[in-house]
């Protein structure tokens, strides 16, 4: 594993994580808790069962949704 | 028995059944408990939610509104509150299909100004069309244009939902004549959706020959929102039996209630 970080953005924040970290590895790190959520990597929906075969890459987009109050 | 007749007068979306016509949001609640409560007050069965960006960082312990309101209970209907253009709103409803576990089932609506938070027709097309092309089962919040409607329905909208006045304007209908053509022609549910004040604008709906209300502000922003849920629910089967009854002709002359025979002398 190289020893190096990426920069990513989640829900437009930049974050500096670790080369070769999945989607999953990603979202445990957040620590969200057990709430429902859904992910996009790059524009695209990433369901649940594919997040830690996913692997992150420089400049990736990734924005992690839940539902809330709305009219 | 009038509640025999209420359990069997029930509203069919998308091939699914529901006993309740009132639809609510679950916005701008106090909190949570309040959500619930008012909701519960409204024995409401469909209830719309917004999908927002999770807060990095917030505490994991706080409950989340799927917590309160779950799918096993309710029908959590995502909407795309928020969105000014069909890629928003369809990328949106793509993320809400995954978060509720393949839900096809999806309320569209795409703002044009954030001023009058008025649809946007144009766009609102767009995203009706490539949404039910991707398989969703598209409620669209749209004008009350008779024209726009049919062409919803024709792209194979499962509902039309025009607005009655403004959302969060409590402002009640304010075109029924639109309205009546919309509901006149439609094959598929027509639901109110924004607008709606007081117990009175969800019966006026409902007296119209609407399938169905939704309203968030009406409830949430009462004085008593459990108390108003409670109205509503009324209001919505009151204005429905008073359509199935079949209304008194209006008339611009006195006709009196009293026999004229046998008046006392």
């Amino acid at each position: 594993m190289l020893d190096i970080d990426i920069d990513i953005h989640v829900n437009g924040v930049p974050q500096r994580v670790r080369a070769g970290l999945s989607l999953h590895e990603l979202v445990e790190t957040l620590e969200l808790g057990s709430q429902a959520l859904a992910l996009a990597l790059n524009r695209a929906v990433v369901p649940r069962s594919r997040w830690s075969q996913q692997i992150l890459l420089a400049q990736d987009k990734v924005e992690i949704v839940r539902a809330i109050g709305g009219g | 028995m009038m509640q025999d007749d209420v359990q069997n007068d029930g509203l069919t979306i998308a091939g699914k059944h529901y006993r309740s016509r009132l639809l609510v949001g679950s916005g701008k609640y106090r909190d949570l408990a309040q959500t619930r409560a008012a909701t519960e007050s409204a024995q409401a069965e469909i209830i719309t939610v917004a999908i927002r960006r999770v807060n990095i960082g917030q505490d994991r312990e706080a409950p989340n509104l799927l917590d309160v309101l779950p799918q096993s209970r309710y029908t959590i209907l995502p909407n795309t509150a928020g969105c000014y253009s069909a890629k928003e709103a369809v990328h949106t409803l793509q993320l809400a299909r995954e978060l509720l576990g393949g839900q096809n089932l999806v309320k569209l609506e795409v703002l044009a100004d954030d001023k009058t938070l008025f649809p946007h027709m144009p766009e609102t097309l767009i995203a009706a069309e490539a949404l039910v092309r991707d398989g969703f089962d598209v409620m669209v919040y749209c004008s009350d244009d008779p024209i726009q409607a049919r062409i919803l329905e024709q792209i194979g909208c499962v509902a039309i939902m025009p607005l009655a006045s403004l959302i969060g304007s409590g402002m009640g209908i304010l075109n029924p004549w639109n309205l009546s053509l919309i509901i006149e022609q439609s094959r598929v549910p027509v639901l109110v959706d924004a607008g709606v004040g007081t117990a009175s604008d969800a019966a006026i709906a409902m007296e119209l020959g609407c399938d169905g209300v939704l309203m968030n502000s009406a409830i949430a922003l009462a004085q008593d929102p459990v108390r108003m849920a409670g109205a509503m629910r009324l209001a919505v089967q009151a204005g429905r039996e008073a359509y199935l009854a079949g209304r008194m002709p209006r008339r611009f002359e006195a006709v009196p209630s009293s026999p004229l025979a046998g008046r006392i002398g």
